[in-house]
């Protein structure tokens, strides 16, 4: 229920990466950081937690290479047996090398497709989604760090002006209803 | 400044003093005649896989037609079948011998060409384990050297490794004869010695200019090394492709696959990048290198995985092909591989690919230093047993065997590696301070 919002607005990523730290060792929290391209290390000095998004990656590839087995087959084997290549058996395994292709793609089918899924879901990003950056310039060229507090700002803006910033603005929190 | 410690001089020379023995015995042990060939053969209770090759293939799962009946048979060129296994068993010291030189060179070979990429390309992060690479192709000089004597004793006609050399074999051979010109003894040394020359000069010069650049001021000496690497590349990758018809590919001389080059580049390639990611991990261990720390090993081990994967896809490029166009020419190089080697080719695939892919998939573990050892020792292994399913189903056929000269050839080599790369570390500072890319590589997060 903080009640003041304070937006500090960088112009370079290093200059960033150095603001974040500052901001942390001083036990300030900081509510969210906007940049326009990902910033190499801000998720360890923020202290965020390691995304799970790797080991979905994986479940999803084993998933779409037992689907590509199933698949395969199903279709080349039980359902509909072909003479391809003057290799008419009815033998999954004497068949497997021509199905490791179609194996191979749907692993990387599922892991990829599932995963970007996964993200928007736990992103909570959907077609039509309003956009969230305070200010449009963070999906160009600037680095913005959002602070939400209650009380005296002094500190706070004496802090950041020690850093490298473009920029400070200071907004009170009218969605209180929303946190 | 790195210097030698007894441990690994007595460890390089003992390993190297047991494979000498082994392949000696390797080769008293080896037949000299006709008859103590048929002798051991009986003795050893092989089977007599030889005499029935027809029958077995025909009845093995992969289809086969009658082609391969009759390529089999001009094989062996009317040749008796005791003559066969007699050549084949003679073979064999010969072809642990070649194996293992060969693949401790390609290591070196590998490296080097992972060293002109990193030069070439400017690389930040790698110029903290240039010194541990120099060290590495530090082998390249004694190594291309041992593989060239061998070549040149190869064509003296000791043994029946090149079977294209033997110009009885020839003379019934219509494939071979069509290719005559190219599989030709002394072009094939002129060749083996414009590459190795190539590959020497690089080193020589590129080495020379990296000690430089630690003295000097200016970039002079890092802009040469980067023109230098770039031209070593466009040379290296045609002539690591001629390298591998020729001393691997013509061992099947009938047999040709267009994208074996890349194969063995993708093998030697691995190794090399295992073997700097075993080194740089036991000179740390030594206390060495300090400021090399886990996301340089992070990046080592991504190319570990990666190029694994990447050895996988060739593999399977040639193999599925082939499988595929059941073509009897083309086939019965693996037709020979999966019957008679069923557990190196099968085992090589566990190995080369699923042990690393599963081992390596996870971003934390490749931080994890004996996790890369153990990784990397499977793979060096594995890439050994690649060279062997390469040349030993052409050179020694059904006679083949991991024993004493095999062992004995890793043995040797291994050690006489071991005891010319860290006697190449200790030559230099272990450090490239004078690199321009130094800081960046010191920097570096992953």
């Amino acid at each position: 229920m903080a009640e003041k919002i304070l937006h500090a607005i960088y112009d370079d990523d290093d200059k960033l990466l150095a603001a974040v730290k500052k901001i942390k060792e001083a036990k300030i929290d900081i509510e969210e950081v906007y940049t326009p391209f990902p910033v190499h290390g801000l998720d360890k000095v923020l202290g965020l937690k390691e995304t799970r998004l790797a080991i979905t990656a994986f479940i999803y590839g084993c998933i779409g290479f037992s689907f590509a087995i199933w698949m395969m087959n199903h279709i080349m084997i039980l359902d509909w047996p072909q003479n391809i290549g003057g290799k008419p058996s009815f033998s999954f395994i004497e068949n497997m090398p021509s199905f490791v292709p179609i194996m191979f793609e749907l692993t990387v089918f599922f892991a990829a497709h599932l995963m970007v899924i996964t993200f928007y879901l736990r992103s909570k990003l959907w077609p039509f989604k309003e956009a969230e950056n305070p200010i449009p310039n963070t999906t160009d060229d600037k680095f913005l760090i959002e602070i939400k507090f209650d009380g005296s700002e002094k500190e706070i803006k004496k802090l950041i002006k020690e850093t490298d910033v473009l920029e400070i603005k200071l907004h009170l929190n009218k969605k209180n209803d929303n946190d | 400044m790195y210097s030698i410690t007894k441990n690994i001089k007595i460890l390089s020379f003992s390993m190297m003093l047991i494979g000498l023995l082994a392949l000696a015995y390797g080769f008293y042990s080896a037949p000299h005649s006709l008859e103590e060939a048929k002798e051991m053969v009986s003795n050893h209770g092989y089977d007599d896989h030889g005499s029935n090759y027809g029958e077995e293939y025909n009845s093995n799962s992969i289809e086969n037609t009658d082609k391969t009946n009759v390529d089999l048979q001009e094989d062996s060129h009317k040749m008796s079948h005791d003559e066969h296994v007699y050549h084949q068993l003679s073979n064999r010291p010969w072809s642990a011998l070649y194996v293992a030189a060969l693949f401790f060179f390609l290591i070196s070979l590998g490296t080097l060409a992972f060293y002109a990429i990193q030069r070439a390309s400017q690389a930040g992060w790698s110029p903290i384990l240039f010194r541990v690479m120099e060290g590495i192709t530090g082998y390249l000089l004694p190594g291309s050297i041992i593989v060239f004597v061998i070549l040149v004793l190869c064509t003296m006609h000791l043994n029946h490794v090149f079977v294209w050399m033997d110009p009885e074999v020839v003379a019934y051979d219509k494939i071979i004869q069509a290719k005559s010109g190219y599989l030709d003894s002394t072009f094939f040394l002129a060749r083996a010695i414009f590459y190795i020359l190539g590959w020497n000069l690089y080193r020589y010069f590129s080495r020379k200019f990296s000690i430089a650049q630690d003295k000097s001021d200016g970039i002079v000496n890092h802009v040469r090394n980067f023109k230098l690497s770039a031209g070593f590349l466009a040379f290296f990758i045609v002539t690591e492709s001629m390298m591998s018809w020729d001393w691997i590919m013509s061992i099947d001389p009938h047999w040709f696959s267009t994208l074996f080059g890349w194969y063995v580049f993708a093998s030697m390639f691995v190794s090399g990048i295992t073997m700097i990611a075993l080194i740089t991990i036991y000179l740390k261990s030594q206390g060495y290198l300090e400021k090399v720390n886990d996301n340089h090993m992070h990046d080592l081990a991504k190319f570990m995985f990666g190029v694994s994967v990447f050895w996988a896809y060739l593999w399977f490029s040639q193999f599925m092909l082939i499988w595929y166009a059941n073509i009897p020419e083309e086939v019965v190089y693996f037709v020979a591989r999966i019957q008679d080697y069923s557990l190196p080719f099968w085992g090589m695939i566990v190995t080369n690919l699923i042990f690393p892919f599963l081992v390596l998939m996870n971003s934390d573990y490749k931080r994890v230093n004996w996790l890369i050892v153990m990784t990397g020792i499977v793979i060096l292994f594995g890439h050994y047993l690649d060279f062997y399913n390469m040349i030993m189903p052409g050179t020694v056929g059904d006679q083949w065997f991991i024993g004493v000269p095999e062992i004995g050839g890793i043995l040797f080599f291994g050690g006489l590696f071991i005891y010319v790369v860290f006697k190449t570390l200790t030559k230099a500072s272990l450090e490239p301070s004078g690199d321009p890319l130094f800081k960046e590589s010191e920097k570096f997060v992953y």
